[in-house]
């Protein structure tokens, strides 16, 4: 229990500072690495709960896609973060009076105890002890939760819709691979016949082209 | 584990809505010119649409699917049919503006029935996360159909500014519910409505602030003063069929939603919530009023006018019983007949140049073209309340819920904030009757002056015939128990 406890620490601290440190430093490429660095340990939490499934999708999910996105973003795009951090200091009094509020606010809320006296009886949905819970959730997903699944499907779905809407253009006058045209093309399209006479040149029409 | 499939008709219309609208996807993918295309993929929208509709109708009592996720009853039923109605004829009235414009794109019609899909989620919704689901599947597709003229400036800031402002609400949204969670235990509605009965629930910090977060997402959504700064740019800025979509349809549903979650989980609470609404329906109200008087734009115009109709809806809302929910329901139809017409008659305002939008360019249009003017005379009276025409009754509904549950302040400053109100819309009225006539407008497509004239007789003739309106509204407003 004692390891457990020590890998908790770690993973928790670090998760904390590499947090911290996503929104302090200065570079952007850094945050992006300190964010890959946050998403690790809080894959390392969830193994630590015995949720591997969710870690690896953390991993595979978040730092395989979400964060490469980012730094791609964060690369390839010329935006001068210094100028956007112009107006931090300007607006800082009023964003340090709204997240006091909302800090007080929660505090206030912890301190009432905003857990209800049924809630603990609720929260757990039990794995079956004879399944992996990648299983458990594989399950739970595609029956109880398939209306929500589905859902999901159709935002995805219009998200990727609204993608391709708002930026695919078709510029006129471009040369496109067309691989069915490719596929298609056969000895009779693709070979002429020449009779070279001796001594003469293989390249038909050769002269005309001077 | 089988699953029955019989066990997912009460959600069969949404079922075909969104089936319908990838196997359009698909025909507008492939096939002929855009402007072909896009046409023949809006008039089969209308078509999925009516289908849904019919199954809609062929369902009677209250079924549920899904775990509880989804309930169908007479309540979701009837706002279900008018965003059906409002989604119809924003595709019908985007035909015309979106070919001359050059924008003609099939995805259009595509993202609109989309979106109706996620506002019938909203509307039937009976858990958390079908809520979330539902609100970011409606919001998402109107991000994209606010920018969908991306060459236009305007339509692309209108699209940001709203994607931007829209993802805060919904963040809003998310924490407030995972605050009841915590709470509760439980993202059913049912099982947040059993938690919240149990003593001393209605006063915990926990339960009431995740309550206002919730709440606060969706006066975004309704764009409720003081979450409406987003409304004006989007409205002026996104293609004038698509404003037309937006002040219709997705208000409906959010405040199908309001009403619902209001009613069914926090029924309990309804003196914590209930201030909450009269304050946001008092600051919409007055906004919609005072705001509306300086503007030119009528795009504009008719944002300020949105915001004041949602306060005015919040009224009934606010009364917190069967009379508010009846009286709510009345006013969401009329309000969706007269924002339709009224667009309709926006849609009409067009010269050789191209649309225009200022309220001077209707000056002197009861010389140029009289039918129009007396419509849009109308539709104007309407809104601002005039009787006998609808839009009279529908607010005459609302402040006699308001003063059957005493709420007398309330339906005072609803008055004179009517009243308020009127000046604006009667000025438009006084350019258009009275004023040096300038060039006439380019003749319309005829489907937009249909919208524009059968609005304008409903809008007339609803004092003759009124009962249906009333008697569906409130068998639906029965579905929930006060």
């Amino acid at each position: 229990m004692a390891l457990t406890a020590i890998f908790f620490y770690l993973f928790a601290v670090l998760a904390l500072a590499s947090a911290a440190t996503v929104i302090v430093a200065k570079n952007p490429v850094h945050a992006v690495l300190f964010l890959i660095l946050t998403f690790f340990n809080a894959a390392g939490l969830f193994i630590l709960l015995n949720a591997e499934f969710l870690a690896m999708l953390l991993i595979i999910v978040y730092v395989g896609a979400v964060a490469v996105l980012f730094l791609f973003v964060v690369m390839m795009l010329d935006v001068d973060f210094a100028e956007l951090r112009a107006g931090f200091i300007k607006n800082a009094p009023v964003g340090l009076l709204v997240g006091g509020v909302v800090l007080a606010e929660l505090v206030a809320l912890l301190a009432a105890r905003g857990i209800g006296p049924v809630a603990s009886t609720l929260v757990a949905q039990p794995i079956p002890q004879d399944l992996s819970n990648t299983e458990a959730l594989g399950r739970i997903l595609y029956t109880k939760y398939i209306y929500f699944f589905q859902g999901a499907g159709l935002v995805l779905l219009v998200a990727m819709i609204g993608a391709i809407v708002l930026t695919l253009r078709h510029k006129e006058g471009v040369k496109r691979q067309s691989i069915a045209d490719q596929v298609a093309r056969g000895p009779a399209t693709a070979v002429k016949m020449v009779k070279v006479a001796s001594g003469g040149s293989a390249i038909p029409d050769s002269k005309s082209d001077h | 584990m089988p699953v029955e499939l019989t066990s997912y008709t009460a959600a069969l219309p949404e079922i075909i809505l969104a089936a319908g609208a990838m196997v359009l996807l698909m025909l507008g993918a492939f096939g002929a010119e855009a402007d072909e295309r896009a046409d023949r993929v809006g008039w089969l929208g209308i078509l999925v649409l009516f289908v849904t509709g019919v199954a809609l109708l062929s369902q009677t009592g209250t079924e549920r699917a899904f775990n509880d996720a989804f309930i169908s009853d007479p309540f979701a039923r009837f706002v279900k049919l008018l965003v059906l109605v409002g989604s119809g004829a924003a595709i019908v009235l985007s035909f015309d503006d979106m070919r001359r414009a050059h924008a003609n794109r099939y995805e259009t019609p595509v993202l609109i029935l989309l979106s109706t899909v996620g506002m019938m989620m909203m509307i039937s919704a009976n858990d958390l996360i079908a809520l979330y689901l539902g609100l970011e599947l409606q919001s998402l597709a109107l991000y994209v159909l606010a920018a969908i003229r991306r060459d236009d400036v305007r339509s692309s800031e209108a699209g940001m500014k709203y994607f931007v402002l829209g993802a805060l609400s919904s963040g809003m949204l998310l924490y407030g519910a995972s605050l009841l969670y915590g709470y509760t235990g439980t993202t059913t509605f049912a099982g947040i409505a059993t938690a919240a009965a149990a003593p001393g629930a209605a006063t915990n910090l926990g339960l009431i602030a995740g309550l206002v977060f919730l709440l606060v997402g969706l006066a975004f959504k309704i764009s409720a003063v003081p979450f409406h700064m987003w409304t004006p740019d989007v409205y002026e800025g996104a293609p004038t069929p698509i404003t037309a979509f937006f002040a219709a349809a997705p208000k409906l549903a959010a405040l199908a939603l309001l009403a619902r979650v209001l009613s069914e989980p926090f029924g309990g609470m309804e003196v914590q919530w209930q201030k909450i609404v009269i304050f946001l329906a008092i600051a919409s109200m007055l906004l919609g009023a005072f705001a509306a008087i300086g503007q030119t734009n009528i795009k504009r115009l008719m944002a300020y006018s949105s915001i004041g109709h949602v306060g005015f809806a919040l009224v009934g809302l606010a009364a917190g019983s069967e009379e508010g929910i009846q009286s709510l329901l009345i006013y969401l139809a009329i309000y969706l007949v007269m924002t339709l017409g009224s667009f309709a008659c926006i849609l009409a305002m067009r010269r050789e140049s191209g649309p225009v939008e200022e309220i001077s360019e209707l000056s002197g249009l009861a010389e140029t073209d009289l039918p129009m003017a007396f419509t849009l005379a109308m539709l104007l009276f309407s809104l601002a309340g005039v009787p006998p025409l609808a839009g009279f009754f529908a607010k005459f509904y609302v402040f006699a819920a308001a003063v059957k549950a005493e709420l007398y302040g309330l339906a005072i400053i609803g008055v004179l904030s009517s009243v308020v109100g009127a000046f604006y819309y009667l000025r438009i009225v006084k350019v258009m009757f009275f004023d040096d006539a300038k060039p006439a407008f380019t003749t319309t497509a005829p489907y937009v002056r249909v919208v524009m004239i059968g609005a304008g007789l409903f809008v007339l003739l609803y004092a003759i015939y009124p009962s249906p309106l009333i008697d569906a509204a409130a068998a639906a407003a029965k579905s929930f128990s006060f």
